[in-house]
């Protein structure tokens, strides 16, 4: 899955002397094959994950609100259950148990749901937030259920959760790397085999370190500004 | 039968395994508890220092928490594992590595709850210690952590759930943890009886073990400031009395 690349630059590997730790030649050789594994596979898992997470965790935000108790019950520990379970684990059961499906395939999957059950609860606290007589306009208005969930309820709802559910898009871009375990050639994958390779790892792992700072930091900040922005419109 | 049959050699499998699971699960109890303790003193440490009105305080106090929170959890392991060797520093056993890079991942999560909770105790209280010209030690320890402790409980644990949640990757730089051993159990059995049944079920119990006690941390933190029921009266069966105030109609 990942191509064994022809290394020119020094291939001594780093032996201790502090000296030999890091070579710029060689960072600056393997950068391009560390970045484009971020842009094809980190920053796709991420991009599909949230989408699905944000449907999908509307859907459980509602059903959570319009189920009969006993099945409310049961769908929300059922979100309780996976989101207090560990992502690599959940990896590893659809991994090993449907061994037909592409592992990349999987890692959708399991991030959509796995944030689904978060983002779930942040759509919940924006229900709760609209005021109740928004719902009780709606019924003397005699709106159907549908017509008041989406003019009325779902528009209020989600202003003031998209902050909260940028957060968890970057929690989930952090968490990308969780797909070694399913040997999905993410980033830290190519940098721990370029590592692998050539023994030599600091190059390899520091980029790709340096690269998560470069993306989720200004991301973190700009979400910082939105949510202080939508508190003042507030 | 077929089906039947093949559950019952599962959990034949899984009596052989027990103890080598449950040795496994131990260890990743350790691994959270330890991860968590090394958190927590990262978190305060850096918490103290990027809520400090002193810029050669908060600014590294701050580069730091950033630097972690931005890197990936598995980077940092990696880096503890491949890297710190090379400036000498060399960790003999995997338990050590998945310790500190738990700990300063987590901790430099928990530096932003330790802080946040920090500055959002009463204002007046901040006062109080200025006004009764109290040191800062004596102040921080005996005024302002006690209620901003009660106030960052929730999440911190919420991440000690994610450090037990974390800590599932540590078995790739060799470390017999209970991933591990479920990942020796799936070779006999299937993908769905041992990740599936038997981890999923034995973290999600741990995990709720943890948010129960930190509950219980939360009961008592409150209760020491003099807020809510404490933990003997909510345990007891005896019905509830308010803690203060007159009681409703009784002679006092």
């Amino acid at each position: 899955m990942i191509p064994v690349m022809p290394f020119t630059a020094d291939p001594a590997p780093a032996t201790g002397s502090t000296g030999n730790v890091w070579n710029w030649d060689f960072a600056i050789e393997i950068f391009p094959a560390i970045l484009r594994a971020f842009i094809e596979v980190t920053l796709l898992v991420t991009v599909v994950g949230t989408v699905i997470a944000a449907l999908l965790g509307l859907v459980i935000a509602i059903l959570l609100r319009v189920l009969p108790r006993p099945l409310a019950f049961v769908l929300r520990w059922a979100a309780n259950f996976i989101r207090m379970t560990p992502l690599v684990v959940q990896l590893l059961v659809l991994y090993y148990g449907f061994t037909w499906m592409d592992p990349l395939t999987i890692g959708f999957i399991v991030f959509g749901i796995h944030y689904a059950t978060y983002m779930s609860e942040v759509y919940r606290a924006g229900i709760d937030s609209v005021p109740k007589g928004q719902w009780e306009a709606t019924k003397a208005l005699s709106m159907s259920a549908g017509r008041t969930w989406r003019r009325v309820v779902i528009p209020q709802a989600l202003r003031s959760t998209i902050p909260s559910l940028g957060n968890y898009a970057i929690s989930m871009f952090k968490d990308t790397p969780f797909l070694f375990v399913i040997s999905v050639a993410e980033m830290v994958r190519v940098a721990q085999t370029i590592g692998a390779q050539t023994f030599r790892y600091t190059e390899a792992i520091t980029i790709a370190g340096l690269i998560f700072l470069a993306a989720s930091y200004p991301t973190a900040l700009l979400i910082n500004r939105l949510e202080k922005r939508l508190a003042y419109a507030n | 039968m077929d089906w039947l049959e093949q559950q019952q050699q599962n959990f034949e499998s899984l009596q052989n395994f027990g103890p080598r699971l449950w040795d496994g699960f131990l260890l990743t109890v350790q691994l959270t508890l330890l991860g968590a303790a090394l958190a927590f003193v990262i978190a305060v440490i850096l918490g103290l220092m990027g809520g400090s009105p002193k810029w050669w305080l908060r600014t590294p106090a701050r580069i730091i928490i950033e630097f972690f929170r931005g890197t990936s959890l598995l980077v940092q392991l990696f880096w503890v594992y491949y890297v710190l060797p090379l400036f000498g520093l060399t960790l003999e056993s995997p338990f050590t590595v998945g310790v500190i890079a738990l700990g300063v991942n987590y901790g430099a999560y928990g530096a932003e709850a330790v802080r946040a909770s920090m500055t959002s105790v009463a204002s007046g209280q901040w006062e109080a210690t200025v006004a009764l010209s109290m040191s800062w030690t004596h102040k921080i320890r005996r005024v302002i952590f006690p209620q901003a402790w009660a106030l960052m409980i929730p999440s911190l644990a919420n991440l000690l759930v994610h450090l037990l949640k974390g800590s599932a990757i540590v078995y790739i730089v060799g470390l017999n943890d209970f991933n591990f051993e479920l990942d020796q159990l799936r070779r006999v059995t299937s993908a769905w009886f041992s990740y599936a049944f038997v981890g999923l079920i034995g973290y999600f119990a741990f995990a709720l073990a943890l948010t129960q006690g930190m509950r219980l941390l939360e009961i008592r933190a409150k209760h020491r400031l003099g807020q809510g029921l404490s933990m003997r009266e909510i345990l007891s069966p005896a019905p509830k009395v308010p803690t203060s105030g007159i009681q409703p109609g009784g002679a006092s």
